[in-house]
């Protein structure tokens, strides 16, 4: 097993109100099985024995699903790997002597709560805008009675993947949420369950993302290009038909 | 401490009809008025909130991630049962309820199970009216696999997501109550303690997990929807930030622990690489529908796997288990995983793996069509491991998942602290010793949207609730109690970090309280605890302070309160002189190394009451006893 010595840059800021910088730190003794974050565990460890305070980042399910991770590793959201997120992203992609650089998703719309910590909550006001199909508990019919075209139940899966991590608003150059917005609007909105309250929900949905200050789509697709569960940029042009739509 | 199923009488299958129509209803006038506390927002925590809040009451959210769909629910890979009998199959309510009981080793109450089984066809139902985009035909109708040993195709599946698919309709049915201003949501918030007034559960303490402030929060009823605590291991499939904590200090102020040792090992999961892993991959099991399970029967054979032929590899679940072959239930899989690998038959680098081989399914119905249904399985494994499973057999070995023990709740899902309930995995419900695949999301719905709503009316029907507001005595010994644990981890300053302890911790629990238990071990096992948990607060480094964002003091109480479950698991291990489901004690197995039951001294659940930590853990067992009306009581065979 070969061992790497990786130099890191990593943005530390202290809150939101404080500036940030960035630091440097060497790390010996890195294994190419390591997954980034457990190098970035390691690191801690070290930093936390030299009486240091650790990076903080956030993690939890470290198995890509959670959406919790969502470093800019080299400028790009969750690193070079396609279609991977930062925690299933692993050392063997580096090599020995490799500078890698760490910072937090930059958008107003996702301040700086410490180190690498963002405050992602304006996604979940967007969905509370209208991000669901309006049934309660226990008004449901028999599950059957709703058949769904395979193609069409398969293509609002593939919207219905997004993990919420926010990395497609760190690569957009006007930090959108166009394609978070897009791919509910998309999932919801193709179902027949989604259909009655498809205009509602996507001016409701639009306009939440708006109003929490992230700009607008000009098609520059470096979104699809880092999202890690690959969702179609073609949510957005769904999004933008839907909301057209409902406004005429 | 008094102990009362409250299983209403009358035969099993009408249990829970005639409770319903029993249940007491607060008018929709006083609901309002009422506020009900939710801890956890996963599967059961997500769906109580959203039902409670439909019904009219007051909710308030709590949970300790970003946002409340990031819950770990949304790990969930399989499936989730129900007894739809779409495939014809011969499936029923009873059928299921009968594999869930007999999969759990007939440590379960019977009413609950029942009940679970019946639940199981209105949340796919729900679910599917929320637009949970779960896998058609191209009838347009719902799929259905066969999952975890079950004999009929009864699991519905989103690809190999659909826990993340049936968190987001909950969690989406969650967000359309914060927006109807019936629910006030609170992500990163940790609750830290219970507030019992009176004998009743009258509020939680938490800690705003990014300014570090303590929070009094007072409410009616409190439903803990906080999941498992596998990772008292240290390494399982749990997520890092799942923990016990919340449970554990409902535990301290009087909530029963109910089977704390009954604990799942997951066979199907990528193997350990080194020292700093930090968490374990489950591959989903329904891997095992069409991988076959080896090893080469020759510990020396160094070749290749592709290398071996067919005579030279040992099939052992299929030649054990003609029948069942590699779809026994998952604690038969992960015994005889570590059978074969104590023989010295495993295989990679550090010899504690099998191999789970495509190579006749891809031969069978091609490359493309096991992609079609392993797809983004192959891949995280292949990203992972860099090996490719299409053409070299995965490895895998069994890591912790899931834990059949929580907190003692009664048929209501109510704990012995009235007006504290607990739902989903948190509880110790309805998968007794051994938990069957697809059926943990099956009861996190079942507990969220079908039971919790109608039980917790029924308390607060008729609880006498005094008036109280957060600056009782109550709520500020139990906040002064809170912060007093974090300042007393900070001040030690000692040489230890908390990773470190949680590993050593681990590596006893796993070793000891493991896959395999003994008198012997699990002796030894309660010393190691002891001696850890006394230099853990003697030497442990906790960094920074407690008024802001500081994940690792997170880590240090969440640690803090594994070193007491953990001697407490030991301790109900050791107590339970029989085998059962997940449990297997080595003195007690049949001639053929399989779990071998008492039903005559230990047909019983478990339910300890905590007495505190003086260097030992004091805790007194109570017994419920485990009445079988309706089955036969049978050892499993999956011959």
């Amino acid at each position: 097993m070969s061992e790497m010595t990786i130099n890191l840059k990593i943005w530390r800021q202290k809150n939101a109100k404080s500036e940030g910088k960035f630091q440097d730190y060497k790390l010996n003794g890195v294994s190419e099985h390591m997954s980034f974050l457990e190098m970035l565990d390691v690191l801690n460890e070290n930093l936390i024995k030299e009486g240091e305070e650790p990076v903080e980042f956030d993690y939890d399910c470290r198995e890509g699903i959670c959406g919790s991770c969502n470093l800019v590793i080299n400028g790009r959201a969750h690193g070079p790997k396609h279609m991977t997120a930062a925690c299933q992203l692993h050392m063997r992609n580096y090599s020995d002597g490799d500078t890698i650089v760490v910072e937090p998703p930059r958008a107003k719309a996702f301040p700086v709560i410490k180190d690498l910590v963002v405050d992602r909550s304006a996604f979940d006001r967007i969905i509370e805008a209208g991000g669901y199909v309006s049934v309660k508990t226990g008004e449901a019919p028999e599950a059957n009675l709703i058949p769904v075209e395979k193609d069409i139940a398969d293509a609002a899966f593939d919207y219905a993947t997004c993990i919420g991590c926010g990395g497609c608003v760190a690569a957009c150059p006007n930090s959108s949420a166009s394609l978070f917005t897009g791919a509910k609007l998309a999932h919801l909105n193709s179902l027949p369950q989604g259909k009655p309250e498809r205009d509602k929900r996507s001016i409701a949905m639009v306009e939440q993302m708006e109003a929490e200050g992230f700009g607008d789509c000009s098609n520059h697709a470096e979104c699809e290009a880092v999202c890690p569960v690959g969702i179609s940029i073609s949510a957005i042009a769904e999004m933008r038909r839907d909301y057209l739509k409902a406004l005429v | 401490m008094k102990l009362e199923s409250n299983v209403p009488s009358g035969p099993l299958e009408e249990k829970w009809d005639r409770h319903l129509k029993d249940i007491k209803l607060v008018s929709p006038n006083n609901k309002r008025k009422h506020k009900i506390i939710v801890v956890g927002t996963g599967l059961a925590g997500a769906s109580a909130a959203s039902s409670l809040a439909e019904l009219g009451y007051e909710v308030s959210t709590f949970c300790i991630q970003d946002s409340a769909r990031r819950a770990h629910s949304i790990a969930a890979q399989g499936g989730i049962n129900a007894a739809k009998n779409y495939p014809n199959d011969g499936d029923s309510v009873w059928r299921l309820f009968y594999d869930t009981i007999k999969g759990g080793d007939y440590r379960s109450r019977e009413a609950n199970v029942y009940r679970l089984a019946q639940n199981s066809n209105s949340i796919i139902d729900q679910a599917v009216a929320q637009g949970v985009p779960f896998a058609r035909e191209y009838s347009g109708l719902l799929d259905n696999r066969s999952f975890g040993g079950a004999q009929v195709s009864r699991t519905f599946y989103a690809r190999g997501q659909t826990g993340q698919q049936l968190l987001l309709g909950a969690y989406q049915s969650m967000m359309r109550q914060v927006h109807a201003g019936k629910i006030k949501n609170y992500p990163r918030h940790e609750m830290l303690d219970l507030v019992v007034v009176d004998g009743k559960a009258r509020g939680i303490i938490t800690r705003n997990l990014v300014d570090g402030s303590i929070n009094r929060w007072k409410a009616d009823a409190v439903v803990l929807c906080t999941g498992g605590y596998g990772n008292v291991f240290y390494l399982s499939t749990n997520a890092k930030n799942s923990n016990v904590t919340a449970a554990w200090r409902c535990h301290k102020r009087g909530a029963a622990f109910a089977n704390p040792c009954m604990v799942q090992i997951h066979p199907t999961c990528i193997p350990v690489s080194g020292d700093y892993q930090s968490k374990l991959t489950l591959m989903s099991e329904s891997l095992r529908n069409d991988g076959r399970v080896w090893v080469p029967r020759d510990p020396e054979d160094s070749r290749k796997p592709n290398d071996i032929p067919e005579e030279d590899r040992f099939y052992y679940l299929e030649e054990k288990y003609p029948s069942f072959g590699n779809l026994v239930p998952r604690d038969v899989a992960s015994r005889n995983a570590k059978m074969v690998t104590d023989e010295g038959k495993g295989v990679g680098e550090t010899g504690l793996a099998v191999y789970l081989d495509f190579r006749d399914a891809i031969k069978r119905e091609g490359k493309d069509a096991i992609a079609a249904k392993y797809g983004n399985l192959f891949d995280m494994y292949q990203n992972i491991t860099d090996d490719n499973p299409y053409e070299v057999p995965m490895r895998i070995f069994p890591a912790v998942h899931y834990t059949m023990g929580g907190l003692w709740v009664d048929y209501n899902l109510m704990s012995n602290i009235p007006g504290l309930f607990v739902a989903g995995e948190a509880n110790f419900s309805d998968h007794g010793a051994n938990r069957l695949g697809a059926s943990a999301l099956m009861q996190g719905l079942s507990d969220g949207y079908f039971i919790v709503p109608y039980t917790v009316g029924n308390y607060i029907a008729d609880a006498e609730l005094s008036n109280i507001t957060t600056e009782h005595e109550a709520f500020t010994e139990a906040a002064n109690t809170s912060s007093e644990t974090l300042d007393k981890l900070l001040s030690v300053n000692g040489d230890k970090t908390v990773v470190e302890f949680h590993r050593e911790l681990g590596k006893i629990m796993w070793d000891k309280v493991g896959i395999n238990r003994s008198k012997e071990g699990l002796e030894e096992a309660i010393e190691q605890i002891r001696t850890l948990r006394d230099e853990f607060y003697e030497n442990v480094r906790v960094p920074g302070d407690a008024t802001y964002y500081n994940k690792y003091l997170e880590f240090a109480h969440r640690v803090a309160d594994f070193f007491e479950l953990a001697e407490l698991m030991a301790v109900d291990a050791l107590d339970r002189d029989e085998s059962c489901g997940c449990h297997l004690r080595e003195e007690y197995q049949t001639e053929e190394g399989e779990a071998l039951r008492n039903d005559d001294d230990f047909s019983y659940v478990s339910a300890w009451e905590y007495g505190g930590v003086n260097g030992k853990l004091n805790t007194t067992l109570h017994k419920e006893p485990l009445d079988f009306e309706f089955v036969e009581l049978k050892q499993r065979s999956y011959k």
